[in-house]
């Protein structure tokens, strides 16, 4: 039923785990409909340097998961926020059908990390505005 | 690849002995019961020997025992074939909210069609109360299906306390034992019922035969039309190999049920507390000791069944998961769901069922790999014993909204 792409990735998932100082983190899913994905990132000036992910879900999510964390190693913000969950799931050799919309939300994580970043350093600006540093 | 093939209330594997009885019927001996000559006679002879057995076993009379394709097919037969049997009395049907789908579906069916069904519901154990029963039955209660034991978590329910209540009240009980004949004893009379059904493949019979027990003076009409096979109960040609294969697997799990019974029990025993010695946040679904021999039901907090159960197929463990994702359906499994287990937990659920053939070896093996299994999801897990689900994305605010969506 699965690829083997996508069974490669859910045997040996890349990127386990949660970056510590992250510059920003996206979490998605909803545990009730049994699929959750929590993606970190380091970004390093308009680059994505790194990305973790940990993922409750079947093997679609635990693969989704792990292949977007090498999809967007590497890329420009702008790039990363091009990347859909159709094409996480086409990087896969795609997934069986009833897979497709429940458990391909690894994209959608991605994005939530970023927005996330940049809502940390428009913060930040702000905080700086605010005490006259900016 | 080792293969440990703990799905045994999926389907079982054939014995030899069945499978060799059967062959002759699907050879030489391929006569039409209902035909006069000599190849059709044999068959005819072979259908009655089986009907016999079949009866001996389950404690009824020969002509009480109607042969279907299937599980399903009895269920479907029982319960519709009863209300529109008995419409003139009433159109209410009881029911548990944990039984198979062949008799859910078929209440519903029925409901669309202008009948009234309740639907009991069970503790956290997964037990029906008979007194829920007792108190849901109506002047319009023609019908009462309580199954015998839970083909999910394995919980045996009190069957014959709610025939002689159903007895009592003048409403007919049906009860489905597909997961209990041929594994514990099933005697019609001892238990109560006025209808039984039950499944070949489910004890190592062939698949696509099944019976349906009917106690003589039920009123009930046939669900499948066509010719007079059966008393006029069941038309179609019969299925003679698969009767005969049904009867013999039947016969042998019975002379065989007392060993049986106590050495699988012990292994599902072992396998139990194994599992809850080596693995934290853990729950047994079911009934601690009112449970069918062969059943071993958990949830893993904090992981999903459909990866749990990749990991075991890599090892070639074979088992199966209420999760969402293996049912089919946005909704984990309606059983644990009606026992009270939290939608994110069910997700975690794996039932592991064993089976004449499982061996110590096999449950030693579950023993050493399913705890590694469940480590490595867990740590892949962004939820946890620390973290609890409620990291982050809130729970109870997604089971609200979830709420709010239906």
């Amino acid at each position: 039923m699965y690829s083997q792409k996508v069974m490669d990735h859910f045997t040996n998932p890349r990127n386990v785990g949660e970056i510590e100082d992250a510059d920003g983190v996206g979490m998605v899913g909803n545990p009730i409909c049994g699929d959750v994905m929590k993606l970190s990132i380091k970004v390093d000036g308009d680059r994505i340097t790194s990305a973790k992910f940990k993922t409750f879900g079947c093997g679609a999510a635990i693969a989704t998961s792990s292949m977007v964390t090498e999809l967007v190693k590497g890329k420009t913000l702008e790039e990363a926020m091009d990347i859909s969950n159709k094409a996480v799931a086409e990087a896969l050799d795609g997934l069986p059908a009833n897979k497709m919309h429940c458990s391909n939300l690894a994209a959608d994580a991605l994005h939530k990390a970023i927005e996330d970043y940049l809502a940390r350093k428009q913060g930040k600006t702000s905080a700086k505005r605010a005490s006259g540093e900016g | 690849m080792k293969i440990a093939y703990l799905d045994n209330a999926a389907t079982t594997q054939p014995r030899q002995e069945v499978v060799e009885a059967m062959l002759p019927y699907l050879r030489e001996r391929y006569g039409n019961p209902s035909s006069i000559y000599s190849i059709a006679r044999e068959a005819r002879a072979a259908l009655d020997e089986a009907r016999e057995k079949v009866a001996r076993v389950l404690g009824a009379d020969p002509r009480e025992v109607i042969f279907t394709s299937g599980g399903t097919e009895s269920d479907n037969t029982a319960i519709k074939g009863v209300a529109y049997a008995n419409r003139d009395k009433g159109n209410h049907i009881i029911t548990s909210a944990i039984e198979h789908h062949a008799v859910l579906d078929s209440v519903k069916r029925l409901e669309k069609q202008g009948f009234r069904a309740t639907y009991v519901p069970v503790d956290s154990q997964g037990m029906v109360d008979p007194r829920d029963v007792a108190s849901a039955i109506t002047g319009e209660t023609i019908l009462i299906s309580i199954m015998h034991a839970n083909n999910e978590v394995g919980t045996i329910e009190p069957i014959e306390e709610i025939a002689k209540i159903a007895k009592e009240r003048g409403v007919y009980f049906h009860t489905d034992a597909v997961q209990t004949v041929g594994h514990i004893s099933v005697d019609v009379g001892r238990l109560g019922v006025d209808l039984l059904s039950l499944s070949a493949h489910k004890f190592h019979g062939p698949k696509g035969v099944g019976a349906l027990y009917v106690r003589r003076g039920v009123r009930m009409d046939r669900y499948i039309d066509g010719g007079a096979q059966e008393r006029n109960r069941r038309a179609g040609t019969e299925n003679v190999a698969g009767i005969v294969g049904l009867a013999t697997a039947l016969e042998l799990a019975a002379a065989e049920m007392e060993h049986e019974m106590r050495r699988i029990s012990k292994l599902r025993d072992h396998l139990i507390s194994g599992v809850r010695e080596r693995i934290s946040h853990v729950r047994l679904n079911g009934h601690p000791t009112q449970r069918l021999p062969g059943n071993v039901s958990f949830c893993f907090e904090f992981i999903e069944g459909e990866s749990l159960l990749l990991n075991l197929d890599m090892l070639g463990i074979c088992g199966s998961s209420g999760s969402a994702c293996t049912s089919g359906s946005l909704e984990p499994s309606h059983v644990l769901l009606a026992m009270g287990v939290p939608h994110e937990i069910a997700h975690g659920s794996l039932r592991l069922t064993l089976s004449r053939y499982t061996t110590a070896e096999e449950v030693d093996y579950v023993l050493e790999h399913l705890p590694g299994i469940v480590q490595k999801l867990r740590a892949m897990s962004p939820f946890g014993a620390e973290a609890g689900f409620s990291d982050g994305c809130g729970v109870r605010g997604a089971r609200e909204t979830a709420a709010k969506a239906k």
